[in-house]
């Protein structure tokens, strides 16, 4: 009977699990022949032939200085977007956590981009963020910057083209439209361990005279700890593959300042038909997201069974 | 009396936040109530002064067959999703055999993975099976792509139901499918949602697949059918932001009306054993 339902469990779940075979791994397997290819015009794919050409699409990639604008917009990206959402997440949930009135009220404002589209998302900050022509004929926060006597701090966001080191300054504005949608998640998040910490804990430490801050890093930070990593993974995968909000906002900019792998992927392959080497960005991007997922993938189950 | 003086701080902090999170939702509404005369950028942060349904009548005649194409693709993706993600759960959560963790770990995989790495093969295929450009296409995409998010929330939630509940059934000699459908099927009705929460505002706000899989304007999904307003209509912002917030209302209602379940699909997509 035991058996039996083991067998018959297996049998319900197989379907899903075929599909997932073929359309996840079966599908990215296609993927990586692809990228180890020739098909780079749209006639060579039609001929259907498989030319084995290594990692030629591979290495053009890396000599290519738009791809690796791209790995360091990327970077940046990444590492900004992360340091905001984590910041503010923290800060947005250590004073929610004092069960204040109202504060459902902010919770709500501060976690509700989380149901926009990023594409809506994209939309709104690209109008925030067009500059116009400056310094006469200024647009979205320009003007209000204008108005309220911060005239100086009127600059061309998006469009511009200078840089520190290999950081593109125009992509300070999607790193805060990003960190503007997905930081109330991580405030969620925050605000679930700090939900989880015993009341008496925290009653012992000020029943010792600790203060509020000591309070905060000494019994409640342990506790966020694994929180924060969980969020830097979820948020890093995000971040890593972005597009939607990238591509409606401002595409890839002048000189590729706010360029991603997966706008160049885009391009690649369905408006060059250059579909080898728009395999081999999916690819790299496959490998970035995987490094950061499977040992969170491995970890978490390990600690469930 | 200290005390009410630490809370006016912590007031004032959320205040400016707010102010922030909130800065440009009102750019994005008083721009989008605003006739086209009133354009001008010098009145960009004002209120309008003639409010007008201009932005919104027009974005709506543009895109209402975009928003119905998004409805026809979302309601029977997240129905077939959430029904086969509850099946896998229920097997997921009650079930142990060797292997069956290293199975769904390879299955949660699916959702992390940028779609970018399936995405030629998948329209390949689509074109073969001739359901490419399509809203079948989009749906049967979304139905694969969507299976991990669903099994996990199912398990998750099935993985509270005791155990003994089903193997009191069990003894009465309820098989795997009676103990599913006399049982765990009705206690399922929060599971379902979440789940059906969370798919519908996924699928209603993706971008990737929509813009690949369908190229017809006609039959494109709204948040296509929005960045392709925003390209064409420069000038007009105020068309181009009612267009935002028609996109948006529809999972934003599902917000205010049902946060609670949003914010718990929300939390379950970061795994938990």
């Amino acid at each position: 009977m035991h058996k039996k339902k083991k067998w018959l469990g297996f049998l319900i779940i197989s379907p899903t699990l075929v599909v997932i075979g073929v359309f996840v791994y079966g599908f990215i397997g296609a993927t990586v022949r692809a990228s180890l290819s020739d098909w780079n015009s749209f006639r060579k794919l039609l001929s259907g032939e498989f030319v084995f050409s290594g990692l030629r699409n591979y290495e053009r990639l890396f000599a290519d200085w738009r791809f690796q604008t791209d790995m360091w917009n990327t970077l940046f990206f990444t590492v900004f977007f992360l340091f905001g959402c984590l910041l503010i997440g923290l800060i947005l949930a250590a004073l929610l956590d004092r069960n204040l009135k109202g504060g459902r009220i902010f919770q709500s404002i501060f976690l509700f981009p989380m149901a926009l589209s990023l594409v809506v998302t994209g939309t709104v900050w690209r109008w925030f963020f067009a500059p116009g022509i400056l310094p006469n004929d200024p647009a979205g926060v320009n003007v209000l910057l204008g108005q309220v006597g911060l005239k100086s701090l009127q600059w061309g966001w998006f469009t511009v083209t200078d840089t520190i080191g290999p950081f593109n300054l125009a992509l300070v504005p999607v790193i805060i439209a990003a960190v503007w949608q997905l930081s109330g998640y991580t405030m969620a998040m925050y605000l679930a361990g700090l939900r989880a910490i015993p009341e008496s804990m925290t009653e012992a430490a000020r029943v010792d005279g600790a203060s509020g801050w000591q309070i905060f890093w000494k019994v409640k930070w342990p506790f966020l700890k694994p929180i924060t990593l969980s969020a830097m993974i979820i948020l890093g995968h995000i971040s890593l593959k972005i597009f939607d909000l990238v591509y409606s906002m401002t595409g890839s900019g002048p000189k590729n300042v706010t360029d991603m792998p997966s706008i160049y992927m885009f391009e690649k392959t369905f408006r060059s038909n250059r579909y080898a080497e728009g395999s081999a960005i999916a690819v790299i991007m496959l490998l970035m997201v995987a490094v950061v997922i499977i040992p969170y993938l491995v970890s978490t189950l390990r600690k469930s069974d | 009396m200290r005390k009410k003086y630490g809370n006016l701080g912590i007031y004032i902090v959320l205040l400016i936040f707010s102010f922030f999170f909130l800065l440009p939702i009102y750019m994005l509404l008083a721009t989008s109530f605003k006739p086209l005369v009133e354009i001008g950028m010098g009145s960009m942060w004002l209120l309008p002064k003639q409010p007008s349904l201009e932005g919104f009548t027009d974005s709506i005649k543009r895109l209402s067959p975009n928003l119905l194409n998004s409805f026809l693709l979302v309601i029977p993706a997240t129905i077939f999703s959430c029904i086969l993600g509850s099946i896998n759960g229920y097997i997921f959560s009650k079930i142990r055999f060797r292997g069956i963790n290293l199975l769904f770990m390879c299955v949660l995989f699916g959702m992390f993975i940028p779609y970018q790495s399936v995405l030629f093969p998948l329209i390949q295929f689509l074109q073969e099976i001739k359901l490419y450009g399509t809203i079948w296409g989009l749906i049967i995409t979304h139905v694969i792509y969507g299976l991990p998010i669903t099994t996990l929330i199912f398990r998750n939630y099935y993985m509270e139901v005791p155990d003994e509940m089903l193997e009191a059934a069990g003894i009465d000699g309820a098989g795997l499918f009676k103990s599913y459908f006399l049982i765990l099927f009705p206690l399922s009705i929060p599971g379902f949602v979440v789940a059906v929460i969370w798919q519908f505002t996924n699928i209603w706000n993706e971008f990737l697949f929509a813009v690949t899989i369908t190229s017809d304007p006609k039959k494109q999904p709204i948040t296509v059918a929005l960045v392709n307003l925003a390209g064409s209509q420069m000038v007009q912002w105020n068309l181009q932001m009612a267009g935002a917030v028609v996109a948006a209302i529809p999972t934003l209602l599902v917000y205010i009306f049902l946060g609670k379940y949003f914010i718990r699909g929300l939390m379950s997509g970061s795994v938990k054993g």
